[in-house]
């Protein structure tokens, strides 16, 4: 048996996955950030704390983004736009799986890259055309990977990767968005 | 032997008209009966399997026309309610199955009424729909097999498609279900698995029984004329929603055949024949994601989303909370002398084909007979290897 190391303790993720399949309540986990307009279309969003396992939980660090839009969207350019938050999220997901899985399969991963792009229509957001979407039409993700395995073995990491992301799944199904005012 | 119906009743009440086996006749045989026509290569329609369960049952001790409405244990026998008569066993095997009754997302609730929804299990034949549009939803063997006869009738298909088990009809020469009883892969036993409960809840393959031995995937359905779409996820407004994940699932599935052809060239080793493989799957470009079900592009719904199991009857915790038998290769867990037979890799992968139940049926029996003989067996005993 080899013993390859990515660096994901996947013997405590198959631990979990044994436990919280008989305990659905200590699953569910709540995600949360906190946002502050700042002018224009900058604001900040901060993320310190999520609920999970039961508890409030939090990072070890507090994280803070500032989304804003860049000049050809008339604005300053005090940080990335909201939409490309979303790239950012897809990349760590898929790169975690690819990393998550490669480890299961004991398959030695010695790099990951990707690329991430989303196609984008700004008529929609703009109003300008009722028939174009507000969001991506389409995103597409090319990933570079050299590893101890055959292209089939790294497709197959790759594919089954997607089939475990939370992001991938956000993104390709629907989910369902409330927002109220208090 | 108790059934509620006649013997082979789900083969001559529960399936569609033009229904055949996915297995070739020659592989279709029960112990004593082999095949023994003239087309061993060809597919049994359900009628003739009505048949062939009648010829075999021929002398066996069957009482239909007996449903079981409860089956329950008292001290150490188990007590049955029958539509005949109480009954007292100290062994019960449950062989009722796994497709009781269809599984229909809930989803369906929300469409609007004067879309026409038909489950696979209710579908004999295309005349039952509307004329018009046809979203099939599943792409399992039954909704490749109705997607193309519904296409077939005039109407025009959009074929709804999620985790599905990609295989060709042969594969150098040979039916592929050759290649999955030849090299063993059908003979893989339940504790051998990696991921067992995966396992059981694979898809039938998209394979259909023809005299051709056509292929019937989804490149050969987009031939044809069929959309292909991604899972239906939601529906909002009408308006039908499709995962946009479809390219995964149809990934995964080429792969997933790729390696089990694999898995048949180092069984072959070497041979007159050369490895195949066959094109990755196609899709529109881009795939929809979603269509108005008020527009009446879409006249009627066929859901080919499954079958569960129907367990009502059983008036013993044995059932998990998703339904299924509890049990360990056949041995019903926490309720001794009770066992199943006919559910998906209860024993091993070929546990649910007519040839396969024959190995199941012998280990559950000699368990079984061991247990009248009151031999004790450690609970979730699993069954010996000959």
């Amino acid at each position: 048996m080899t013993t390859i190391d990515n660096g994901v303790n996947v013997q405590a993720l198959l631990d979990a996955r044994e436990v919280l399949a008989g305990a659905p309540e200590a699953a569910q986990f709540t995600w949360k950030a906190t946002s502050k307009w700042t002018n224009g279309v900058h604001s900040q969003t901060t993320i310190q704390n999520f609920f999970g396992l039961g508890e409030e939980r939090s990072h070890k660090a507090v994280a803070v983004f500032d989304a804003d839009h860049p000049e050809v969207f008339a604005a300053p350019d005090n940080g990335i736009t909201p939409i490309e938050y979303l790239l950012v999220g897809l990349a760590g997901c898929l790169t975690a799986g690819v990393a998550s899985v490669a480890q299961n399969r004991g398959i030695q991963l010695r790099s990951v890259e990707s690329t991430v792009e989303g196609n984008h229509d700004i008529r929609g957001i703009l109003g300008a055309d009722s028939d174009v979407r507000n969001g991506f039409n389409d995103i597409k993700v090319t990933f570079q990977i050299d590893a101890d395995a055959s292209r089939q073995e790294i497709e197959a990491l790759v594919a089954q990767s997607q089939k475990r992301s939370a992001v991938f799944d956000a993104l390709t199904n629907p989910t369902e968005v409330s927002v109220e005012v208090v | 032997m108790l059934e509620r119906g006649e013997v082979g009743n789900s083969w001559r009440r529960e399936r569609w008209d033009s229904l055949r086996l996915l297995t070739p006749n020659w592989q279709s045989r029960l112990p004593g009966l082999p095949y023994e026509g003239s087309d061993p290569d060809g597919y049994m329609t359900a009628a003739e399997v009505g048949e062939l369960i009648a010829r075999f049952a021929a002398g066996a001790p069957v009482r239909t026309g007996t449903a079981v409405t409860s089956l329950r244990r008292s001290e150490d026998a188990y007590e049955l309610t029958t539509g005949q008569g109480e009954l007292r066993a100290r062994t019960v095997v449950i062989a009722t199955g796994a497709c009781n009754a269809p599984v229909v997302p809930s989803l369906a609730s929300a469409l609007p009424a004067k879309v026409r929804q038909l489950t696979a299990f209710a579908y004999r034949n295309p005349a039952q729909l509307p004329d018009g549009g046809v979203l099939v939803v599943g792409a399992s063997a039954t909704g490749v097999q109705l997607a193309a006869e519904l296409y077939e009738s005039g109407r025009p298909v959009v074929l709804a498609v999620g985790e599905h088990v990609r295989l060709p009809r042969t594969y150098r020469g040979r039916d592929v279900l050759w290649w999955m009883d030849a090299s063993g892969v059908w003979d893989q036993r339940y504790d051998e698995l990696d991921d067992l409960p995966r396992a059981r809840r694979l898809p039938s393959p998209q394979l259909v029984g023809t005299s051709e031995r056509t292929t019937l995937d989804l490149n050969a359905l987009t031939t044809r004329g069929i959309e292909l779409v991604g899972r239906w996820a939601a529906i909002r407004d009408s308006r039908a929603l499709f995962s946009g994940g479809l390219r995964n699932v149809c990934s995964l599935a080429d792969l997933k055949m790729e390696r089990l052809l694999d898995t048949f060239d180092e069984w072959a080793e070497t041979s007159d024949t050369a490895p195949e493989r066959f094109a990755p799957t196609e899709l529109p470009r881009p795939p929809r994601l979603e269509i108005d079900l008020r527009n009446g592009e879409i006249r009627s719904i066929l859901w080919a989303t499954g079958y569960r199991p129907d367990y009502s009857w059983l008036d013993l915790p044995v059932v998990d909370k998703k339904g299924h038998l509890r049990h360990g290769g056949g041995v019903v867990v926490d309720s001794p002398g009770l066992y199943a037979l006919c559910l998906p890799v209860l024993r091993r992968r070929k546990s649910t084909f007519i040839h396969g139940i024959e190995d199941d049926a012998r280990d559950v029996v000699d368990h079984l007979s061991a247990y009248l003989a009151g031999e004790a067996r450690a609970p979730g005993y699993a069954l010996a290897r000959e």
